[in-house]
């Protein structure tokens, strides 16, 4: 390492002035993200009373935060829980269908040669740069013509459909399963579909894992959809629900109780994240959309 | 490029498209590439199909299907009779529609908006994001790991629910941040009309720096060490290193998270509906979406679906241009 022309004892005084400023950005950036999430861990703790007279991003007297979880799942006939319930079934059930689906279309596209696949592959590619929100209500227009508003399948169907899942498994397909595998297998005299369960599906894993997680939360954090499609409050995911009754102003359930709720929802898909952090990162930089 | 939708009941004039590529699995014709090998040669050359099937079809009723009810319905209006006497009838009316909703100002006036919300909060998200994915790649930051995980965090956190907390930090009665703000004097209503472009602004900002940092992060990443190392051979570190060879190399991933920054800006939706909870001033066609939705509340079904196929043009010129933008610098997606 060569030394640059100042003084060395000016240029280590600088360098540590500068350290101390990427600290400082460093540190606000991280005051900045993390404040408000621990606002909410703080608020979940409180009671309706403390809420509004205790300083904000600190725990008040009492730690009620048992209380605040018992009272929340039995509010309205335990609506609270049926939303969980209904949140983890539209997100694992619609992610799984989607990786399912997404794999063997993108598989396709990447191994087999046949007319039309830039097409279909172009598509695909169109409707990834299509934010899924702008479907929506077209969407609902035509499913309340068809009368599935208000069904289960109304929010399940659209869930289980992926583009980004099916570019994201040509590209891994094409780069991760080899030729030869596959004639192996026709040797051997297995049927196409067999290849695909036994070979490619093994191949392909780590980007199916990717593909079920951005589905799963793309699922779970989904409100425009579900708050279109569902009238019957028993049916909706916990989104609709929570905002639902914030709009009630506090109203029907007290803040502390609609804080708490919101803390719950988020606790699946923050650990899922702390915990699959590298398919994350593969599957942000691999085409990034949300 | 795009799942080009066309009208299939009508005999209406289709708005401008481009070329038709055949969304549906169609059946695939003669395969050329595989040698004819006895009766299995039948059965491989429909496989593609077979696999495509499901995805396929799934994909024409979720998205090329309502595209093309979208357009039908936007070239047809409810007519009522003057006493309401008999049941209203579906009249065709061509572009009036169009023409209607581009009349109607609170439609344009939330397109206008969301674009003045971007145009201020994408540029300084980006920044940022920039900002700390090259703090986080200089070589003596310490706390990489704590530091990466604190941004991202944001991005775990559900829009709608991240919206729902930024709601009760804004709320005057509850918040710990006007509180905070009035013990040094300064007396803010972030619900207020002047406010809440920067309110929203800051939702999206807090939700999607981090999602952006990683991008650019992961493209700072993949520079060689060798670039950077013979750049600060000859002197080139900190800042001038970043500015005259990191940045312009992760220029194409830079260009991307401004496209997606974009679309996203543009559909709007969950962050000012849950204001509204708050902010009973914030209107109920605050952005486009919430204008077409607004229509739907309204039963005007013909109306919303000329919003939605507005909008969504809007969205195509603005992500297509920038994408042809980007491409003519040779930078990839």
């Amino acid at each position: 390492m060569k030394q640059s022309s100042a003084g060395p004892a000016r240029a280590g005084a600088t360098r540590a002035a500068g350290r101390i400023g990427v600290l400082a950005v460093l540190v606000l950036a991280a005051l900045y993200s993390l404040l408000p999430v621990w606002w909410l861990v703080v608020s979940a703790t409180k009671s309706s009373s403390d809420l509004f007279s205790s300083n904000g991003f600190w725990f008040a007297g009492r730690i009620e935060i048992v209380r605040n979880v018992s009272t929340l799942l039995g509010v309205q006939d335990g609506i609270y829980g049926r939303w969980l319930l209904n949140s983890l079934l539209y997100a694992v059930g619609g992610a799984l269908a989607a990786t399912l689906l997404s794999a063997m279309a993108g598989y396709v596209l990447a191994k087999y040669t046949f007319r039309g696949r830039e097409a279909v592959f172009n598509t695909v590619l169109g409707a990834i740069l299509i934010p899924a929100p702008l479907f929506a209500l077209p969407l609902y227009l035509m499913f309340s013509a068809t009368h599935i508003v208000n069904t289960f399948w109304a929010v399940f169907i659209p869930s289980i459909v992926s583009p980004f899942g099916v570019y994201l498994s040509r590209i891994y397909a094409a780069a991760a399963v080899p030729d030869e595998l596959l004639e192996a297998g026709r040797i051997d005299g297995a049927g196409e579909f067999r290849i695909f369960r036994s070979i490619a599906l093994r191949v392909l894993q780590p980007s199916l894992v990717t593909i079920f997680l951005f589905q799963f939360v793309t699922i779970w954090t989904n409100y425009l959809l579900p708050s279109l499609m569902l009238a019957n409050d028993r049916l909706q995911p916990v989104t609709v629900g929570l905002v639902a009754w914030k709009e009630q102003r506090g109203q029907t359930v007290p803040y502390n109780l609609i804080i708490t709720g919101a803390l719950l929802s988020v606790i699946p898909i923050v650990v899922m994240f702390l915990l699959l952090q590298r398919y994350w990162k593969a599957g942000l930089t691999s085409g990034s959309v949300k | 490029m795009h799942p080009a939708p066309t009208t299939p009941t009508t005999a209406a004039p289709v708005r401008s498209h481009e070329e038709r590529t055949g969304p549906a699995p169609a059946p695939s014709g003669p395969t050329p590439a595989p040698a004819p090998r006895g009766r299995a040669v039948d059965w491989r050359r429909w496989t593609p199909l077979g696999f495509l099937l499901p995805f396929g079809t799934l994909f024409l009723i979720t998205f090329v299907a309502p595209i093309c009810y979208a357009l039908h319905q936007s070239l047809f209006k409810l007519h009522r009779s003057g006493l309401g006497l008999t049941p209203p009838s579906t009249v065709f009316t061509g572009l009036s529609n169009y023409a209607d909703a581009l009349a109607d100002g609170a439609f344009t006036s939330s397109v206008v908006r969301v674009l003045l919300i971007g145009a201020v909060q994408v540029p300084l998200m980006l920044g940022l994001a920039l900002l700390l994915a090259l703090l986080l790649d200089a070589r003596r930051t310490p706390g990489k790991r704590f530091f990466r995980l604190a941004f991202f965090l944001p991005y775990a956190i559900p829009g709608v629910i991240g919206g729902l907390m930024w709601s009760f930090l804004y709320q005057p009665d509850v918040s710990p941040i006007a509180d905070a703000l009035a013990g040094i004097g300064l007396h803010v209503d972030f619900t207020s009309d002047s406010w809440l472009p920067w309110s929203v602004g800051n939702i999206l900002t807090w939700g999607w720096t981090g999602y952006n940092m990683i991008v650019i992060h992961s493209a700072l990443k993949a520079i060689p060490d060798e670039l950077t190392e013979a750049a600060a051979l000859d002197g080139c570190t900190g800042w001038r290193l970043a500015w005259h060879v990191k940045i312009p190399l992760v220029r194409p991933a830079l260009l991307m998270t401004t496209v997606f920054s974009i679309i996203g800006t543009a559909q709007l939706y969950n962050e000012p509906v849950v204001m509204k909870a708050v902010a009973p001033n914030l209107s109920s066609s605050w952005t486009p979406i919430m204008a077409a939705q607004n229509e739907v509340a309204a039963n005007n079904y013909h109306a919303a679906a000329t919003r939605s196929v507005l909008l969504a043009l809007v969205i195509f010129v603005l992500s297509f241009g920038f994408m042809r933008f980007v491409n003519k610098r040779g930078a990839a997606l």
